[in-house]
């Protein structure tokens, strides 16, 4: 392989991306209401077109022919890079809109970086997804502010949703392989803008920021919670029942 | 959160630059902000739009159909209101 180290740096982009888009898609008929749903669509959709530029880019830099379903459809779970973060179920409406809110805005940050940065092709797909993730940004934002200053109740479920996620937010700030130095975003450089602008929203929505230890992280290396295995199961049995099906 | 408590909103949307707002359709949303949001969503998904107004359905004064009579017949017989005694000369566009 030409570059095993940058090819697990884009695999983490992409699956991070594509397995939070498949639990946005749990959404879907599940939302407070149906415009709700749609929007929760949108998101899960305009991850999933981020990972697959990145699955089939990572598959280019592998150099083994794999393109991006047999990346998506055809790994285990050990073989995934994804934070713990996004493949946590996500059945409390709370705890979507808290993750989102971190999650996006790490998204916007490093995309923001990757777009200047001198891997014209992560750049490219960087540059693309900066809006989308904005927008991403921007809805979680509105219903944090919404659930948190609003009823007793909205409230404490907010912070509770806040306070479930933070355990698993420092996994997404873990540093660069050395050899990508200067080369791609470093996420460790991330967490101060990250976490100062989830707090401005925190703050405004009158919670407050957890202070809660951090979770085991790992994921990254593909040691994920038992919750993966489910999620891969579901998003991959078609394409292993019938390879090659398509609609 | 139920569907009681969040109100319909008429959403106008200006395909480009110089157009007028046209109605789009209509949706729930619990505010105005989240309106936006939601008209963004639901009717600009394939480009159409370059602007979107939301009005709270509530807030538009509507003819209705029992005064369509005396709305709108009247009109029908006033030949001199439409514009039909001038000739157009050729090559003008956008008339």
């Amino acid at each position: 392989m030409k570059d095993r180290t940058l090819f697990e740096y884009t695999l983490a982009l992409a699956d991070d991306a594509l397995v939070s888009a498949q639990r946005m898609g749990w959404w879907i008929s599940r939302a407070p209401e149906l415009e709700e749903d749609v929007a929760l669509a949108n998101i899960g959709l305009d991850q999933l077109g981020q990972a697959r530029t990145l699955l089939t880019y990572a598959g280019e830099l592998e150099g083994e022919g794999r393109s991006e379903d047999d990346l998506a459809y055809l790994r285990d779970d050990r073989e995934f890079r994804n934070v713990k973060l996004v493949e946590r179920p996500m059945t409390d409406f709370g705890v979507a809109m808290a993750r989102l809110l971190v999650f996006s805005t790490y998204q916007l940050h490093l995309y923001r970086a990757l777009a200047t940065s001198r891997d014209q092709t992560l750049a490219g797909v960087a540059a693309k997804a900066v809006k989308e993730v904005a927008y991403h940004v921007d809805h979680a934002a509105h219903w944090v502010l919404r659930l948190g200053d609003g009823t007793e109740e909205s409230h404490s479920r907010m912070q509770a949703a806040l306070d479930a996620e933070w355990p698993y937010v420092d996994e997404l700030f873990a540093p660069l392989a050395p050899s990508l130095a200067g080369r791609v975003a470093d996420p460790a450089e991330l967490r101060d803008a990250v976490l100062s602008d989830v707090r401005r929203v925190v703050t405004e929505a009158t919670l407050s920021m957890p202070e809660v230890p951090s979770a085991l992280g790992g994921g990254r290396e593909g040691l994920h919670t038992e919750h993966l295995g489910y999620l891969l199961a579901e998003m991959q049995h078609l394409h292993r029942s019938h390879p090659g099906a398509t609609w | 959160m139920s569907t009681r408590d969040w109100p319909l909103w008429e959403v106008f949307v200006r395909a480009r630059r110089g157009l007028s707002h046209v109605h789009a359709g209509s949706l729930h949303a619990p505010d105005a902000e989240m309106a936006l949001r939601n008209a963004r969503d639901l009717y600009t998904r394939r480009g159409e739009g370059v602007s979107i107004w939301v009005v709270r359905a509530s807030d538009i004064e509507a003819s209705t159909p029992d005064e369509r009579d005396s709305f709108f017949d009247p009109a029908a017989d006033k030949i001199y209101r439409h514009p039909t005694f001038y000739d157009v000369p050729e090559g003008v566009e956008h008339l």
